[in-house]
């Protein structure tokens, strides 16, 4: 190669995949369909993109691996001077490991869980014959001291169920660091943390790649992520490649429509409904909670809701917001404290509870697949609340059903298919019908959107809001999104640890003066502009040096 | 016809073999060339045109008892299994959705009954209550609904922590619903797997109990009493035992060769549990 500062060079790649549905003839589809990308030693390459749009599968053909039926089928890969596709097995596992390394999404399921930290950490390395035991042992304990993990010399000693999510996503970076490869592929190393977790990841990661001068793909689906940590970004659709240049110019200059729709997203804003003198459909007070092993989850909550308005819950995983949703459903019966809803109070327990109090409340899950019953047609899902709240039947019943489908933005023809044939957002657009189709006066959306991509899950925070200012209906959405929480929310419930920490109207809430953990969570959010992160965080050292 | 065409070519077979044995055992009477029990020729007569798969060792048509073992054979096996699957799979079901001490109560009990020897088990009910077919069937049924219980008990609790479970409870439906409507249909596959290969030990249990003299009760045929009172030829290269057990063996693949082809149907993508 001429160039000797070309670490990664990506010609006309084509990846192809194995489809066999059992029954039928196996066939072969096309994944991804000739991409070109190069990489410079030391630089950071963003794939964006929603999911199906190949980023993961173009990421780890940089290490000639394909997942499951998945083949690299055309194309070239030349990583530092060598065409790595037509190695042999034991020749691309000299690669792996060595001069590439993959930090993947889950590192919670990709440690062994009977293994010490440390051990994991520098197995690479020692598989390789790169170094001495102590050696990389030492190595480990320096990256650990890089990445800002607690009490970097012992940290190795753990075992992987006794460190956070972002502490073992941090071990995981270090696990491919160890070894000193030349390109390391992250796939959506942060897309599980919480915000709060995800800015000091970021951080970590953005400096060792830069201090030990590694190259690195950085997969994701969250642009404003991307924008903080590459130099380049493509942006990729269907397997193919839509745009493709520096952050600055994709972020503040994008030519291509899809790229723009990207880069807006999130535009919607509902206007706050004033707070009302009338009687609140739902009104906490005072709720406590535990679960069997009698570890309090919920201290002292009260929260109230008002009819055709949105209360929106956010918090970190753990701060107990889910589990608010459980108590107010009954699931989970509180210890203390009452609930109001349309000014009755509700019985504690799910049994107690009358069928029309079950009605007006209804409840849209996060992951949509496992929501709707797998052997049950879209009609006969949305048809059952019909027939078992009104004992509509028969041809009504299918008339009523499609009208909830129009309802939807989802026609007839869907009337007769399975969950499985859907899309991620025509199933949740499905589980939304199907909380409609109850007539009810307070719906419960927990984490609807979170397992959306972005252009999607824009698609069904319109939806609800046109449903709701058509209805009526009062949503409590639990979220730990604050864009979606600008975006729809009325009044604003923020938890930390099962304590409510502020609640109030949206324009209050988000308002300064902040209380230290919801200024920590604001600030938290990635927002879409280039050196947003060393601002941030150059904005917390001088306060904390301030204190 | 929809049904067969979507089968594979195997099953197609499977069916076929299954129907041919059906049929016989509902038409032996026509079909058989000689009576039951009639004693036709000399013991352990070779295979000729006169006796298709030659004689017994009373001297009795082969083909014709094969053709009469069938449908003992085939109703009590069937019967037993059929039932031991409604029951087991109803309890292992109905535990696990109401949990706490209704499943302790069906599960402990349940072990109870699978730690004692299924065939001693049998034996000594078997001798104590009168000896009918009807008891035959039930104490079959019984005995293997214990295995039942265990898989579709593990495989509801599986089922039962699914969001979609959680919803119809939210709506408020009735716990028979949510068993025969959210549970059931999600369990189907797993549930065929074992049903092929119940009904294949139903059909090797009757044959060792009548093999024991607490089956089918002489002179009437079944597959298992036919390979017992011909096993004695064996030593003698007379293959008498062996058509039955041939018949037992086809049966079995037959049915299996169904079952698979359906359960590759419900585990398919189109409503696939992931």
């Amino acid at each position: 190669m001429a160039d000797n500062n070309l670490l990664l060079d990506v010609r006309d790649l084509k990846i192809g995949a194995t489809i066999q549905v059992p029954g039928e003839k196996p066939y072969d589809i096309e994944i991804v369909h000739g991409v070109s990308f190069t990489l410079e030693k030391g630089k950071v390459l963003g794939l964006i993109g929603e999911s199906g749009a190949g980023k993961s599968t173009i990421g780890l053909s940089s290490m000639a691996y394909g997942r499951g039926s998945v083949e690299i089928t055309g194309g070239e890969v030349w990583l530092d001077g060598e065409q790595i596709l037509g190695h042999s097995h034991d020749q691309i596992r000299k690669v792996r490991g060595r001069k590439v390394a993959y930090v993947s999404q889950s590192a919670a399921a990709s440690f062994n869980p009977a293994h010490r930290l440390g051990d994991q950490v520098i197995e690479a390395a020692m598989e390789h014959g790169l170094s001495s035991r102590s050696e990389a042992k030492a190595f480990a304990d320096h990256l650990f001291a890089k990445l800002g993990l607690p009490d970097p010399d012992n940290f190795g000693r753990r075992y992987p169920h006794q460190v956070s999510g972002g502490q073992l996503q941090r071990a995981m970076t270090a696990m491919a660091l160890c070894s000193k490869p030349d390109l390391i592929v992250f796939d959506e190393p942060t897309t599980a943390l919480d915000v709060t977790t995800q800015i000091d990841v970021l951080a970590a990661i953005k400096d060792a790649i830069h201090d030990t001068g590694t190259a690195a793909l950085y997969i994701t689906h969250d642009l404003a992520v991307v924008a903080q940590i590459s130099d380049d970004i493509m942006v990729l659709r269907n397997g193919e490649m839509v745009e493709y240049g520096s952050v600055d110019q994709i972020i503040n200059n994008p030519q291509e429509d899809y790229t723009k729709s990207l880069v807006s997203v999130r535009s919607i804003l509902k206007e706050e409904g004033g707070e009302l003198d009338a009687e609140p459909v739902l009104n906490c007070r005072n709720i406590t909670a535990s679960y069997s092993n009698s570890i309090r989850v919920l201290h002292d909550v009260s929260m109230h809701l008002h009819k055709g308005q949105t209360l929106a819950i956010v918090g970190e995983s753990g701060s107990g917001k889910s589990t608010m949703a459980r108590v107010i459903t009954g699931l989970l019966p509180q210890e203390t404290g009452d609930i109001y809803f349309k000014g009755q109070q509700l019985p504690r327990e799910l049994k107690q509870r009358s069928k029309e109090e079950l009605r007006s409340l209804q409840m849209i899950y996060q992951m949509a697949d496992t929501a709707m019953n797998p052997r049950q047609t879209i009609g006969q899902i949305i048809g059952r609340p019909i027939e078992f709240y009104f004992g509509v039947t028969g041809r009504e019943k299918r008339k009523q059903v499609i009208e909830l489908l129009k309802k939807i933005e989802l026609d007839e023809n869907f009337y007769d298919r399975y969950p499985a044939e859907l899309s991620g957002g025509q199933k949740q657009r499905v589980c939304i019908a199907r909380a409609l189709a109850a007539k009810p006066d307070l719906i419960i959306c927990d984490e609807v959107t979170s397992a959306l991509d972005p252009l999607v899950a824009d698609g069904i925070l319109k939806l609800l809001l046109k449903l709701q200012k058509e209805t009526g209906v009062a949503y409590l959405f639990i979220t730990h999104d604050i864009a979606t929480v600008r975006a729809i929310s009325d009044s604003i419930a923020v938890m930390y640890m099962g304590k409510l920490v502020r609640f109030g109207p949206k324009s209050q809430v988000l308002e300064p003066p902040f209380d230290d953990y919801t200024d920590l969570l604001l600030s938290s959010v990635p927002e879409m502009e280039l050196g947003w992160l060393e601002n941030v965080l150059k904005h917390r050292k001088m306060e904390s040096a301030g204190h | 016809m929809k049904f067969i065409k979507s089968l594979s070519f195997g099953a197609k077979i499977g069916l076929i073999g299954f129907l041919v044995f059906a049929l016989s055992a509902v038409f032996a009477p026509i079909i058989a060339p000689y009576g039951e029990t009639e004693i036709v020729g000399e013991g352990w007569e070779p295979v000729s045109a006169q006796f298709l798969f030659g004689t017994d060792q009373l001297g009795r048509d082969l083909l014709t008892r094969l053709i009469y073992g069938a449908r003992n054979t085939f109703f009590i096996a069937g019967a037993a299994t059929v039932i031991s699957f409604c029951m087991g799979t109803f309890l292992g079901f109905f535990a696990a959705v109401m949990k706490g001490w209704i499943d302790q109560l069906l599960s402990r009990f349940n072990d109870m009954m699978m730690s004692f020897p299924t065939l001693i088990f049998a034996l000594v009910v078997l001798s104590v209550l009168p000896a009918n077919i009807i008891t035959l069937i039930l104490v079959m049924a019984v005995l293997d609904s214990t295995r039942v219980y265990r898989l579709s008990r593990a495989v509801a609790v599986d089922i039962e922590v699914m969001e979609f479970v959680e919803a119809a409870r939210l709506r408020g439906e009735k716990q028979m619903w949510v068993i025969f409507r959210e549970i059931l249909p999600n369990a189907l596959s797993p549930l065929f797997a074992e049903f092929g290969l119940r009904f294949a030990f139903a059909v090797l249990f009757l044959a060792t109990l009548s093999f024991l003299g607490l089956g089918i009760q002489p002179p009437e045929a079944d597959w298992g009493s036919m390979v017992k009172e011909n096993k004695d030829g064996i030593v003698f290269g007379i293959p008498a035992a062996l058509i039955p057990a041939a018949a037992i063996a086809t049966l079995t693949i037959c049915v299996n060769l169904v079952v698979d082809s359906i359960l590759q149907r419900t585990t398919s993508l189109k409503g696939g549990r992931g």
